[in-house]
């Protein structure tokens, strides 16, 4: 147990190019934070090393640039395991007017004895479109997870948008009818409109809802799906689902002043 | 007199030289169940869970109790505790921000800048509830609440806390306002938002399942309401820091309740 | 108290708005086809809205939007969470809250009816939500009732016995109610009706008419009472 404790930091920036087309400006990995692209504005997070490990203190910084759209994911899911101390995960994100982002990795498994600690942060202009998901697994199979403790803020203009903290490990939550039920994964993905933050009350936006899953029209110019489930597959199921009724939403005539970028076949 | 004496508000309970029995009768009067303050009709989300039998007998209900007020109970606690403050203390500490324009001094300005916050303060309740069926019940809750304590206890922040957010604040604000007009600390709003975040489902579930009053209120004794409280307490955030516990759940919960053709409860 | 009376007058909005009129009685009396039949016979006349306390869900008010006797958009339904002498007695709150929406919405108006879930005998109306009550029975609970009174009973404004056309079905002498009905109540005013038969509705309409004409005399003149 006297492995050196990692910290890493790995970056990613769009811009413009000439021709007006997305470009990664900058791509710098940080093992095992190690980033790949694999099309044009699309990257992949390749994990290098097992983790994140307790101690390790992992972020990426994600710059989405005016006029340019970037979609990320991942190779494989994150098993986050036990260690010395604490690890941590940070995301910050910054999504410029007219940008675009798809986040859309693989879940974070929770391991046995893990400690983790997840933030994300996500600064979006007023006419910035955000697809974000992101699935919690509660332990490998047959496994009880460790602890968790994640905060997604997501603001809007500088205006909160959607702001969540999930913990996972703890005997006040764990099992409870009002947190999880029964479930052994939870997820959510964020899809955010374009429309301004004028009037949000006023926005007629039916929520709906399935076994395990609801979509959730926010207060502000956002949708959170949310969804519990047995298995990952049972999830990402559900959350698909969710997502599909949102850009359905979308493409109705009466929805079609509101609108949803990006269109939902680049949705992942 | 009612502890915002000079040197600023009572933020954390009884400041020195203050009675140990300061804001205690408005606490009991505002966490009372008998309130005329629509909150009986509330069962925040146990009837539902009662419906699909996720609540079915007293250990059920108290794994959903320990959950809620680990959750909408911790939130509503921190933003109950931040309502007071503000209501103590107009100079609102998030809105002397670079970015803000609250550069006037102390005059016209005032009553905006007020409203300003609130409504600030509000949408961060409102970024903190995914459930478009829980904001409604939670708004509907804190308007019957403003409507009520502004008749039981005058009080200029509530006044503008009503002017500023029409259509309701949401239950928590508007309850760390009542608990400031009340003579309430800080810390005593904190305390009743986390007790009225479960009360309110315990009674639900006795009426609809039958259950023990006795046994249901030896499992309300034993929640841990006061380390909850303690903890938000001893965090002291800003606004855009305070905790946002989210319960899948709950949502769910709550709109598929909307979705039920026998309700009993509003929520 | 005469304090709660002096407060009910001085409740926000308590001038210049329409007059509140209570409808309660236990479940199965008539309360319902009662506010459908005021509607229909004071509808043409009068400005109204209504809210109903359902027990389940929204029923109450659904059978008076079929019943095409008023704007549907004028009634609007309260939850009273198991509770209905709750919602009309202890915490008015969601009622007032539903008047009051009421009259923003669709103000001014002459008359607001609170139709009150169904409940027992001992259920009546708080002064801070309705300024006046009609309480309604039917005969099939007994000829009893009357006697063994209650704060419905005793109290309210008028008390409205029901379902007279099933009174020789269920052994039940009018005679005796009216004669009991009249003892407990001092002077205050009963009808009898079957509103299923569409009889005795139309002097119920003008009892109400009554009282919201006095109502309106009263309060668009200084503060007399």
């Amino acid at each position: 147990m006297t492995k050196a404790l990692v910290r890493a930091r790995a970056i990613l920036r769009t811009g413009l190019d000439d021709r007006g087309l997305t470009r990664i400006e900058t791509m710098r990995s940080d093992p095992p934070l190690t980033l790949r692209q694999t099309a044009p504005g699309e990257i992949h997070l390749v994990s290098t090393g097992a983790g994140p490990l307790g101690g390790d203190h992992l972020r990426l910084d994600i710059e989405v640039a005016e006029g340019t759209s970037l979609t990320v994911r991942s190779i494989a899911s994150t098993l986050v395991l036990p260690g010395t101390g604490r690890s941590l995960m940070e995301i910050h994100v910054d999504v410029a007017s007219g940008a675009t982002l798809v986040f859309a990795p693989e879940p974070t498994v929770l391991a046995a004895g893990c400690d983790h600690r997840m933030t994300t942060t996500i600064a979006l202009a007023p006419d910035a479109s955000l697809f974000w998901r992101e699935e919690i697994v509660f332990g490998r199979h047959g496994e009880r997870p460790g602890r968790c403790h994640s905060r997604f803020d997501a603001t809007v203009g500088g205006r909160p948008l959607l702001r969540q903290e999930f913990v996972v490990g703890d005997p006040e939550s764990d099992g409870s009818p009002a947190v999880f039920g029964t479930a052994r994964c939870v997820g959510s993905t964020l899809i955010t409109t374009e429309t301004p933050a004028d009037e949000p009350k006023s926005d007629p936006r039916e929520a709906e809802v399935a076994e395990g899953v609801a979509v959730l029209p926010l207060a502000g110019p956002g949708t959170l799906v949310s969804a519990l489930a047995a298995d990952a597959v049972e999830l990402r199921a559900r959350l698909s689902w969710g997502e599909s009724r949102v850009s359905i939403q979308a493409d109705s005539p009466a929805r079609a002043t509101v609108g949803l970028r990006p269109p939902a076949s680049r949705f992942p | 007199m009612d502890g915002t004496a000079a040197g600023g508000p009572a933020v954390n309970g009884a400041a020195p030289g203050m009675p140990p029995t300061h804001g205690l009768a408005g606490l009991l009067l505002l966490a009372d169940s008998r309130l005329p303050a629509g909150g009986h009709a509330h069962s925040g989300g146990a009837e539902e869970a009662c419906r699909t039998g996720a609540i079915s007998g007293p250990e059920d209900l108290a794994r959903f109790l320990r959950g809620r007020l680990a959750t909408a109970g911790r939130v509503a606690a921190a933003l109950a505790w931040s309502a007071c403050v503000a209501a103590h203390d107009p100079k609102f500490p998030d809105m002397r921000r670079p970015n803000s324009h609250n550069t006037a001094p102390d005059g016209h300005a005032h009553a905006a800048d007020a409203a300003t916050a609130w409504r600030l303060l509000d949408a961060e309740a409102d970024a903190r509830i995914a459930s478009p069926a829980q904001r409604l019940a939670s708004r509907t809750q804190g308007r019957l609440l403003v409507r009520t304590a502004k008749r039981v206890w005058p009080s200029t922040a509530l006044g503008t806390l009503a002017g500023a957010v029409p259509d309701g604040a949401h239950h928590p604000i508007a309850l760390g306002a009542a608990a400031q007009a009340a003579g309430c600390t800080p810390a005593q709003a904190a305390m009743a938002a986390a007790y009225t975040s479960v009360t309110g489902a315990a009674t639900a579930a006795v009426r609809l399942l039958g259950l023990d009053p006795v046994t249901v209120h030896r499992v309300l004794a034993e929640l841990p309401l006061a380390d909850l409280t303690d903890s938000v307490i001893a965090e002291q955030h800003d606004w855009s820091a305070l905790p946002a516990h989210a319960a899948p759940a709950l949502d769910l919960l709550a709109e598929q309740h909307l979705r039920t053709e026998v309700r009993l409860f509003v929520s | 108290m005469s304090a709660n009376h002096d407060d009910h007058h001085d409740a926000p909005d308590g001038h210049g708005r329409a007059l509140r009129l209570g409808i309660g009685g236990p479940v199965g009396s008539g309360k319902t086809a009662l506010t459908a039949a005021l509607c229909r016979s004071l509808g043409p006349s009068l400005r109204l809205g209504v809210v109903t306390n359902d027990i389940y869900t929204t029923e109450d008010a659904d059978f008076l939007r079929r019943a095409g006797v008023i704007d549907p958009d004028r009634i609007m339904a309260v939850q009273t969470g198991c509770c209905p002498h709750t919602a009309i007695r202890d915490d008015i709150a969601a009622n007032v809250d539903a008047v009051e929406t009421l009259e923003e919405r669709f103000g001014p108006l002459d008359l607001v009816i609170v139709e009150s879930g169904g409940d027992n005998l001992t259920a009546t109306f708080s002064r801070g939500l309705a300024d006046r009550q009609i309480f309604v029975l039917d005969v099939s609970g007994g000829d009893k009732v009357p006697r063994k009174g209650g704060p419905g009973v005793t109290s309210a404004d008028l008390l409205v016995v029901n379902k007279t056309d099933l009174a020789p079905m269920v052994g039940a002498d009018l005679t005796v109610m009216s004669r009991d009905a009249a003892a407990v109540r001092e002077g205050k005013p009963v009808l009898f009706t079957s509103i299923r038969e569409d009889r005795g509705a139309h002097s119920v309409a003008e009892w109400v008419a009554g009282i919201v004409e006095s109502w309106r005399h009263q309060h668009s003149h200084s503060h007399l009472s």
